[in-house]
């Protein structure tokens, strides 16, 4: 039965988050999980996270790519709220120490200029309601042991969000082809993987659009200001201290991340 | 040992069979990267004319995972080119696969052992978006560095789009989409091509050197491959993308 247990299971990704300790996944116990039951527990966590004082400033979309799908075994993206609490600029010093198994991906962040609400959101709408695009990372991270995660699990783990860097560099979507801005992204100087926008579910638009209308069924709307991290143009890469990532996107400009080993505790 | 021509009829022959071979290293345990470029020669003394040049293993990642530090080369027959809008005959080929490049035509000769990229760029009269189709003449593309060297780095057909001045683009960053009946099976940017296609090109025009040729104007380089390549059957449609310089479709039948 759906939605069972989703207090406790929140519970059990909130002390994950604070000890930085792993559990296993939700799905070893009950592989009949699915993604209901993971928003459900989202949802819960998300509360227990805002009752701390944290906010919502935005989403990020997951598993917006067909290779991911296809290891994920769905055909659809999910999606997890942005914190304020974890959002990084352009240049910034991000810690180990905030997270559990880290790595990181290049994305395309959308900022909304006005209201976008589902259903019925197209591609268009979503581009018609961006104030602009910038470069952006994503530090994904797993509260769930050896990121051996099912879609309900990942979805609970707010879509394995950890962080989110961006660029102030905010690019109107004006005369830019989203599908076709490249992006390079090196560690230390050295290339370790190229893409393009069209990686996130053919056109990062349509996943801003998929966004807007699931976000609808539940009488969530999109707000001017919101971002919405449009997912990874590459494979995910693991990261170390002093590693320094750099994403540089055409159109749009670069950004750096460097990974620190943080303080412990 | 077996000899060179030996080696260069057993892949002729693989092409006219339209039969998959096994890789000539099995046989020829010793076989090396430099006996690899002596059969290739072979093959390209009864190709008729050279029309450009393609580069292989121009990926950081690939060099590493095969343990090697540098692309390999193949010429280009003009028998290879596909006209833009011609399709592709896959019934001629034995296991075609397809992969997105950036192309150069070069406005003029270029030639000489220390080239780099801002030489090549300077010698291009236009970049081009391209499909390269790859044809391995080795049995599920199977083999090792010297083996797909004597096979023309498994060049099979190419078609090239039409050129854009190349000043003004960072060809590092160009986004590259590759379709695969519609949908896209594959993204890079310019750079999955040795940090700089231009770059890619330097290189070929060096390693030219060492055997007394060079670019001429007019020829074309593909520049290597910037995607994992795609299967294809008769009856499907691919398309490369690549920002500012267009798409080029290919169907197969």
């Amino acid at each position: 039965m759906p939605l069972a247990h989703a207090p406790e299971k929140a519970r059990a990704l909130y002390e994950a988050r604070r000890t930085r300790v792993p559990i296993p996944p939700f799905t070893d116990d009950d592989p009949s999980l699915g993604a209901a039951d993971g928003y459900a527990v989202q949802q819960e966590l998300t509360r227990l996270l805002l009752a701390d004082g944290d906010r919502i400033i935005g989403y990020k979309a997951g598993i917006t790519s067909k290779p991911m799908q296809r290891l994920i075994g769905v055909d659809t993206p999910d999606y997890g709220p942005v914190l304020g609490s974890t959002i990084y600029g352009d240049g910034a010093e991000i810690a180990l120490t905030s997270f559990l198994q880290p790595k990181i991906e290049a994305e395309i962040v959308y900022v909304l200029g006005s209201e976008l609400a589902g259903p019925g959101v197209t591609a268009a709408d979503a581009c018609r309601a961006t104030a602009g695009v910038a470069a952006a990372m994503e530090i994904v991270d797993s509260r769930i042991a050896d990121w051996r995660i099912k879609l309900a699990d990942t979805v609970a783990d707010l879509a394995s969000n950890g962080a989110v860097a961006t660029s102030s560099r905010v690019v109107p979507l004006a005369g830019l082809d989203a599908r076709l801005v490249g992006m390079t992204l090196t560690r230390n100087g050295e290339l370790v993987d190229t893409g393009a926008g069209a990686a996130a579910l053919g056109d990062p638009a349509a996943v801003v659009a998929w966004l807007a209308n699931t976000l609808g069924e539940q009488g969530i709307t999109l707000a001017p200001g919101h971002l919405v991290m449009t997912g990874a143009l590459h494979a995910a890469v693991p990261m170390a201290a002093g590693d320094v990532f750099r994403a540089e996107f055409d159109h749009l400009g670069p950004i750096t991340v460097r990974i620190t080993e943080g303080s412990a505790g | 040992m077996t000899s060179l021509t030996e080696l260069a009829a057993r892949l002729s022959k693989a092409v006219a069979d339209r039969a998959a071979i096994e890789p000539l290293s099995d046989e020829v345990p010793g076989l090396d990267v430099e006996t690899g470029y002596a059969v290739q020669a072979m093959l390209r003394e009864q190709a008729g004319p050279t029309v450009g040049w393609k580069l292989g293993v121009t990926s950081r990642a690939k060099q590493a995972q095969v343990g090697v530090h540098e692309p390999v080369r193949g010429f280009l027959s003009g028998a290879s080119a596909l006209d833009l809008g011609e399709p592709l005959a896959t019934a001629q080929l034995i296991q075609p696969r397809c992969e997105p490049e950036i192309v150069f035509v070069l406005g003029r000769d270029l030639a000489g052992p220390s080239v780099t990229a801002a030489d090549v760029l300077a010698a291009t009269f236009g970049v081009a978006v391209g499909i390269e189709v790859l044809d391995s003449r080795y049995r599920d593309y199977r083999f090792t560095m010297p083996d797909v060297v004597a096979d023309n780095t498994s060049a099979g057909r190419f078609v090239v789009g039409a050129p854009v001045g190349p000043a003004g683009i960072d060809l590092r960053l160009v986004g590259v989409v590759l379709e695969h009946n519609g949908e896209v099976v594959a993204t890079a940017s310019g750079a999955a091509s040795l940090g700089h296609p231009a770059a890619a090109v330097a290189w070929l025009v060096r390693n030219l050197a060492a055997q007394g040729e060079g670019l001429r104007a007019g020829e074309v380089v593909l520049s290597g491959g910037l995607t994992a390549a795609v299967a294809v059957a008769p009856g499907d449609v691919v398309v490369a993308s690549i920002d500012r310089l267009g798409s080029v479709e290919l169907a197969c039948r």
